[in-house]
C-alpha cells in the first residue's frame, strides 16, 4: 500500500478516533439518537475538519510556534460558524437537533488533535488524505451507534425525508418491542462501552494471531 | 427560574456528563482515583462558575449592541482560552498551594465541552446574570459529583476480576451508563414536586 492510501484508510479502522482514539465523545454520545443527526453531525465535522487541516497545513510556516493552539483555535471557530450558518439556512431539522453540540465542534479533540499532530507537520495533500480517513472513521463510529440505538431503542430509522418518503422506516418487530433505554441518555453509555469492549477484543486476538 | 431550581437542574436533572455528555472526554480520563478527580472538579467548578459571567457579560455588553450575535462561537472559545490562562497565572501568582493542586488541570479545561457548553447554554436559556451565576456554579458541582462518584466506581473497579476486554474504558464506560440509569430517576416533574416551578 502507498503512502497516501495509508493516510486515508488509517482512521476507519486502525485508528478510527472514536473507538480507539477516543477523541471528540461528547458529540457522538450526544446526537447519536438517531441516523439523520449523526449523519448531520458528520458532516459537519467532515467539513470543519477537512478544511482546517487544510489551512493550517497551509499555514504551517507562517504560524509563530509560541502561539499556534489560539491561531488554531480560531480557524476552527470560524469554519464551525459557517457550518452553523450553512446548516440553519438549508437544514434547519438538523440544526435544531444538534443543538449545542453544533458550536461544541470548535471543542472537538479530534479536529484540534490532528490540526496538532497531522497538519502542522504535514504538506496540504497528505493532511486533505488526513481529514478525510478521520472524518469518515468518525462518521462510520456516529453512524454505527446511532444505528444500534435507534434500531433498539425505537425499532426505526430516521434518514431526511425524499419526495414523497417521509424519512423514517419502521422496523416490524423492533417497533413493536423497543428498549426504550438505549435511546435515552444511558444508552449512549452502554452501547459505548459494549463496542469499545468489541473492539479492544478484535484488536487483541489480531495481535495474538 | 429560582436559583434553587436551577441548581437542581443542572446537578441532577441534565447532570452535565450523565444526561448531556458534555465533558465526557475528562470524566474518563481523570477519572482513575479520587484525589484527581476532586482536583479536576474543583477546577472544572471554578472555571464555569468565571465563564459564565464573563461571555453573558461579553455576550450582552459587546455582541448585542452590535448586532454580532453569529460570532458566539468564535469570541466564547477564544475568551475561555484566555481566561484560563489568566486564571492560571493569577492562580499562581496568589495561593501557589492552590496552584500546586489546581495546577495541571487547568490548561485543559479550554478543550472541556462542559465549559463552553454552560456559556451557550446560559445564552440559549435566556438567564439574567445571576441565573447564569448560578447555572455556572451549579454545571460544575453536577460535573463534580458525576466525576467523584466514577472515580471511587474505578478505585473499586480495580480490585475486581473484570474481564480483559472490558478492562480499564469499557467497564468505565458501562458503570457511567448504570449510573446515568439511577439519575433518570430524577426528571422536571421533581421540580413540581419541590414546587419551584
Amino acid at each position: 500500500m502507498n503512502k497516501g492510501s495509508k493516510e486515508l484508510t488509517k482512521g476507519f479502522f486502525k485508528e478510527n478516533p472514536i473507538f480507539v482514539l477516543m477523541l471528540g465523545l461528547c458529540p457522538v454520545l450526544g446526537v447519536s439518537t438517531q441516523v439523520s443527526n449523526a449523519i448531520g453531525m458528520s458532516a459537519g465535522v467532515l467539513f470543519v475538519l477537512l478544511f482546517s487541516n487544510i489551512i493550517i497545513s497551509g499555514l504551517r510556516h507562517v504560524i509563530p510556534p509560541s502561539i499556534h493552539i489560539p491561531a488554531y483555535i480560531v480557524v476552527i471557530a470560524t469554519l464551525v460558524t459557517i457550518t452553523e450558518m450553512v446548516m440553519h439556512a438549508f437544514v434547519p431539522a438538523v440544526y435544531s437537533a444538534l443543538g449545542v453540540y453544533l458550536p461544541l465542534i470548535v471543542v472537538n479533540c479530534i479536529i484540534l488533535g490532528r490540526a496538532e499532530a497531522f497538519a502542522s507537520k504535514n504538506t496540504i495533500v497528505d493532511s486533505i488524505l488526513d481529514a478525510l480517513g478521520m472524518a469518515i472513521g468518525f462518521a462510520l463510529g456516529l453512524t454505527l451507534i446511532a444505528l444500534i440505538r435507534e434500531l433498539f431503542g425505537s425499532g426505526t430509522i430516521t434518514l431526511f425525508p425524499m419526495g414523497d418518503f417521509s424519512g423514517v422506516i419502521n422496523i416490524p418487530w423492533f417497533y413493536d418491542n423497543p428498549i426504550r433505554v438505549l435511546s435515552l441518555a444511558p444508552g449512549a453509555l452502554l452501547i459505548m462501552g459494549f463496542l469499545k469492549a468489541f473492539f479492544d477484543w478484535n484488536s487483541s486476538r489480531k495481535k495474538d494471531r | 427560574m429560582s436559583y434553587i431550581a436551577i441548581l437542581i437542574t443542572f446537578i441532577f436533572i441534565n447532570n452535565f456528563i450523565l444526561v448531556q455528555f458534555l465533558g465526557v472526554c475528562p470524566f474518563i480520563g481523570v477519572s482513575k482515583n479520587s484525589e484527581n478527580a476532586i482536583g479536576m472538579g474543583a477546577s472544572v467548578t471554578f472555571v464555569t462558575t468565571v465563564a459564565s459571567v464573563v461571555t453573558w457579560a461579553i455576550y450582552y455588553f459587546l455582541l448585542v449592541p452590535f448586532n454580532l450575535q453569529y460570532l458566539q462561537t468564535l469570541t466564547f472559545i477564544l475568551v475561555i482560552a484566555s481566561l484560563v490562562q489568566l486564571l492560571e497565572m493569577v492562580i499562581q501568582k496568589i495561593s501557589p498551594a492552590l496552584y500546586k493542586a489546581l495546577g495541571i488541570y487547568l490548561p485543559l479545561i479550554t478543550t472541556n465541552c462542559a465549559v463552553l457548553g454552560i456559556a451557550i447554554i446560559n445564552i440559549t436559556n435566556e438567564y439574567n446574570v445571576m441565573e447564569a451565576f448560578v447555572g455556572g456554579i451549579a454545571a460544575g458541582l453536577g460535573f463534580t459529583l458525576a466525576i467523584v462518584l466514577m472515580s471511587n466506581i474505578r478505585e473499586k473497579l480495580d480490585l475486581q476480576p473484570v474481564r480483559k476486554a472490558y478492562r480499564g474504558v469499557p467497564i468505565a464506560f458501562i458503570s457511567a451508563g448504570l449510573m446515568a440509569l439511577a439519575f433518570m430517576a430524577f426528571d422536571k416533574s421533581l421540580l413540581t414536586n419541590l414546587h419551584l416551578v
